[in-house]
């Protein structure tokens, strides 16, 4: 059995993918992501399931929330030696699961909420996510048997070796409620077996869940690479995360211009534009050249305040996107969105490369 | 028999069955091989003329003639090879260095030819080229740190010049001089028709081809030929050489043969002197020089166009080539110990360098570890022989390469290796009027618009194969190769897998 990120192997995969998004702010309770996910089981294998759930921690709202898997007691002491003497801890404690025959080989998971001591940070230099985010990866580069999978804002991912609907028992999310929620299952075409190679994907409140294989990885994490982060994983799904993270975040482009990055139009489309989009598309594609993914994606973006559903350039892998009052809803199959919604508003599968974008409260389409 | 006598390597082979006694190939061969023989009646041949080149094979109307190589041998020995015992008679006679002409032919590894290319399989699809969009098109140039917004929150999207590629295949700087006139109206145009740019080397640009500007990468080199405010104006690029991959750290030298008065205008030197360029450039003495002629040609263009510099492949190239990333360039050519010549020290083409592959793999990488990578264009030169080759070679990391004699090939160049003695039978590397006309530009320029279209296909097909409906996808994507029968060293520098795992 090969495990993926292990001495260079990678492992490609299919899945099912869904979100729903209240624009109101309305809090959804984690079992009805569980239900839409769980109609979709045959497009996974058993191998990995996750959820993101955003809003679900109302009460530590300003504090990071960190989800740690450990797969031993040294990495955990070691790991919380390292966030003692950069963070303050408000609070931590294993994380709440229920015991069930399906999840079995759980490795030690525990929960933080957490500050940057300002100390700390003032002695970086850096703004607070970038030093966040590079403390993340110290963690999950360094110390063995450490993974932070889970570690922004007001926001959880919880995800296992598993079914989807068994890893939601599992991690008890009928207990959790949240304006936005992202779920996965996975069919990868290996036996992993680890934990951390299930979706979501997630740097700071970013998460990502995926279905497809992209051929463009290792342009994309040799280009990415030289901005610091480590793709550790060498799974499809983190490197998509970190450019993410690295165009939004770092080079301060809009959900829409990101969108126009990783799934560039066509140059035959692109000549087809006024000349100021020409030249604005052209331009993203020439200068973030080694971020345009190719190959069968259909992602949902999750971020504080927001939701990005976004398929590759040719559409090679089905999503649908449907609205009903407040309620955004994307997934992988319209059975999936129906069976928690039977009656929508508006339902329609958008066309390959066109980003489809909720935002709470009509905020702005953009992360931060 | 004097003791440098050198047995002929080849034996013309005439069939007198066949032959007519038309006497063409007496008319086409430059080297006077072939004469007929008023007493015998029939054509005869001096071998020790040929140069097989296959000129008169490929116009004797009745198929009499094939060339082949020579049985006669000197005694077997895995040590003294014939071509080294040859050698040193020929050193001992004439006290001179051995020239020779075209690229390394000794068998040291090629190792494209040790990496194979991926396909996709059921988990991901592969693309039909004929039915979806493959793009191929590339930008050469300098990319941005960060971007900039105007007062309305628009990007900004002015850039550092960029040269925009239809295709990643340029033709390689090979001068008016080393080339005949036909040879450069037929890159020119044909770069032209195809979008792409040829290079004109050393030896300035003939005036009639300032119409091709646009395509036209002008080369700046160590002898300075032809260098003047407008022909860097006229051109899309500027290319500063300083090494060729055949004969890395040494300068080049045109014979006053090669120099007749349009060459000689064009590189602005008197007519029938021997243009010498010297080994360094003389005002590069470091790379802080460098840095300076880079700013002085942007300076002299007022910061249009992209300047590129050329370095021969050799062992510390990365390190150079992440000096040049530094020197304000927009570009860095790579030329391979297996890159071709007009002429060059046999000596030092055959045993000063390295291959390009590894050169490519190696500077890349180190770009990308510096975090620099984006901030020049990375062009490969030395051997790209095939469209297979160039998949190879922007999957290890190249924005784009040159070909030279590939396209030469295309023209009708046999790789006799004889480009030195200016007599060149297919009008190619030769001044000679007689023989010049022999190229015509106008099938010339559709021959190398075929081939490079020839390849494009196969690189679309290739492509989508893999699952990859973009250039910028297959660029640095090692995971795409895997290499075959190389050891962990090889294995490591290129960045790839081996086969099997």
């Amino acid at each position: 059995m090969l495990k993926e990120g292990f001495e260079g192997n990678r492992i490609p995969s299919g899945c099912a993918v869904s979100g729903i998004f209240s624009k109101s702010g309305e809090r959804i309770p984690g079992d009805k992501i569980i239900k839409s996910i769980a109609i979709m089981h045959e497009r996974s294998n058993g191998l990995g399931g996750g959820f993101a759930g955003y809003g679900i921690y109302p009460e530590y709202k300003d504090i990071y929330a960190f989800h740690i898997f450990y797969n031993n007691s040294r990495a955990k002491s070691e790991s919380e030696s390292c966030l003692e003497e950069n963070f303050e801890i408000a609070s931590m404690s294993v994380m709440p699961t229920r015991p069930i025959p399906e999840i079995t080989d759980s490795p030690i998971i525990w929960r933080y909420f957490v500050n940057p001591k300002k100390r700390s940070l003032e002695e970086s230099q850096l703004d607070e996510l970038e030093f966040v985010a590079r403390f993340v990866t110290k963690v999950n580069s360094n110390i063995d048997g450490a993974y932070i999978f889970s570690s922004g804002k007001n926001m959880g991912v919880f995800k296992a070796v598993g079914y989807p609907e068994d890893v939601g028992v599992f991690y008890k999310l009928e207990e959790y409620a949240g304006y936005s929620w992202t779920a996965h299952g996975r069919y990868p075409t290996n036996t992993p077996g680890w934990w951390g190679g299930a979706h979501p994907f997630a740097l700071l409140d970013y998460t990502i869940v995926h279905n497809g294989e992209i051929s463009s990885y290792d342009a994309n994490r040799r280009h990415i690479e030289m901005f610091g982060y480590k793709c550790n994983l060498l799974t499809d799904t983190e490197v998509i995360t970190y450019i993410i993270d690295y165009l939004v975040r770092r080079v301060g482009l809009t959900l829409q211009e990101t969108a126009n990055v990783i799934a560039a139009p066509f140059w035959s489309t692109i000549s087809r534009c006024s000349e100021e989009e020409k030249n604005r598309l052209t331009y993203l594609r020439n200068v973030f050249a080694g971020l345009l993914i190719n190959g069968p994606f259909s992602i949902i973006l999750g971020f504080n305040g927001g939701m990005m559903a976004l398929n590759d350039r040719l559409k090679l892998r089905s999503m649908v996107v449907a609205e009903k009052g407040d309620m955004g809803y994307v997934a992988s199959e319209e059975s999936a969105i129906r069976i928690i919604e039977p009656d929508l508003d508006r339902i329609w599968a958008p066309e390959g490369g066109e980003p489809v974008i909720f935002t709470l409260n009509g905020g702005e389409q953009k992360c931060r | 028999m004097p003791i440098n006598y050198i047995f002929p390597d080849f034996e013309v082979r005439r069939d007198q069955d066949r032959c007519i006694a038309c006497r063409a190939c007496e008319r086409q061969c430059a080297n006077e091989v072939h004469r007929y023989d008023e007493d015998l009646k029939k054509m005869v041949a001096d071998e020790s003329k040929c140069v097989n080149c296959h000129r008169c094979v490929s116009l004797c109307p009745t198929r009499a003639i094939k060339i082949v190589k020579t049985d006669n041998a000197f005694k077997e020995n895995a040590n003294w090879t014939g071509t080294l015992i040859s050698d040193i008679y020929r050193q001992a006679e004439s006290g001179g260095m051995l020239s020779t002409s075209m690229g390394n032919p000794t068998p040291l590894p090629v190792y494209w030819d040790r990496i194979l290319i991926n396909a996709s399989q059921v988990t991901n699809p592969s693309i039909d080229p004929l039915r979806e969009p493959m793009e191929i098109r590339t930008f050469i140039g300098q990319k941005p740190d960060s971007i900039k917004r105007d007062e309305n929150g628009r990007i900004i999207t002015d850039t550092t010049p960029q040269l925009e590629l239809s295709v990643p295949i340029m033709f390689s700087a090979m001068s008016y001089g080393s080339i005949s006139y036909n040879a450069h109206e037929s890159l020119a145009r044909a770069a032209t028709e195809l979008g792409t740019f040829y290079n004109t080397g050393e030896g300035g640009l003939h005036k009639d081809f300032y119409q091709y500007g646009p395509n036209t990468i002008v080369q700046v080199a160590s002898g300075r030929f032809g260098v003047h405010k407008k022909y860097l104006e006229a051109g899309a690029a500027i290319e500063i050489k300083m090494g060729q991959g055949a004969k890395p750290g040494i300068g080049g030298h045109l014979p006053g043969a090669k120099i007749p008065a349009d060459v000689a205008r064009t590189r602005m030197i008197p007519e029938g002197t021997d243009a010498i360029s010297p080994a360094p450039h003389h005002d590069i003495y470091s790379i802080e020089d460098l840095r300076q002629l880079v700013f002085s040609l942007k300076e002299a263009t007022d910061y249009k166009k992209p300047v590129f510099v050329k370095i021969a492949a050799v062992h510390n190239v990365a390190a150079i080539a992440s000096g040049i990333a530094r020197s304000g360039a927009d570009a860095v050519v790579i030329d391979g110990f297996r890159g071709g010549t007009g002429s060059a020290p046999t000596r030092i083409r055959d045993n000063v360098g390295i291959p390009i592959e590894l050169a490519l793999a190696s500077v890349d990488q180190r770009l990308r570890d510096e975090g620099i990578r984006h901030r020049l264009s990375l062009i490969v030169a030395g051997s790209v022989r095939s469209s297979a080759d160039v998949v190879k070679a922007i999957a290890l990391g190249a924005d784009a390469v040159y070909i030279g004699t590939g396209a030469l090939i295309a023209l009708g160049c046999h790789l006799c290796r004889t480009c030195y003695t200016g007599k060149c039978n297919w009008g190619i590397a030769t001044q000679r009027p007689e023989l010049v006309k022999r190229l015509n530009p106008n099938v010339g320029y559709q021959r190398l618009v075929n081939l490079v279209t020839a390849w494009s296909h196969e690189m679309k097909e290739m492509m989508g194969g893999m699952g990859i409906n973009s250039i910028e996808a297959l660029r640095g994507n090692r995971l795409m190769l895997r290499g075959v029968g190389l050891n962990e060293t090889e294995l490591r520098i290129l960045g790839i897998k081996h086969a099997g795992e």
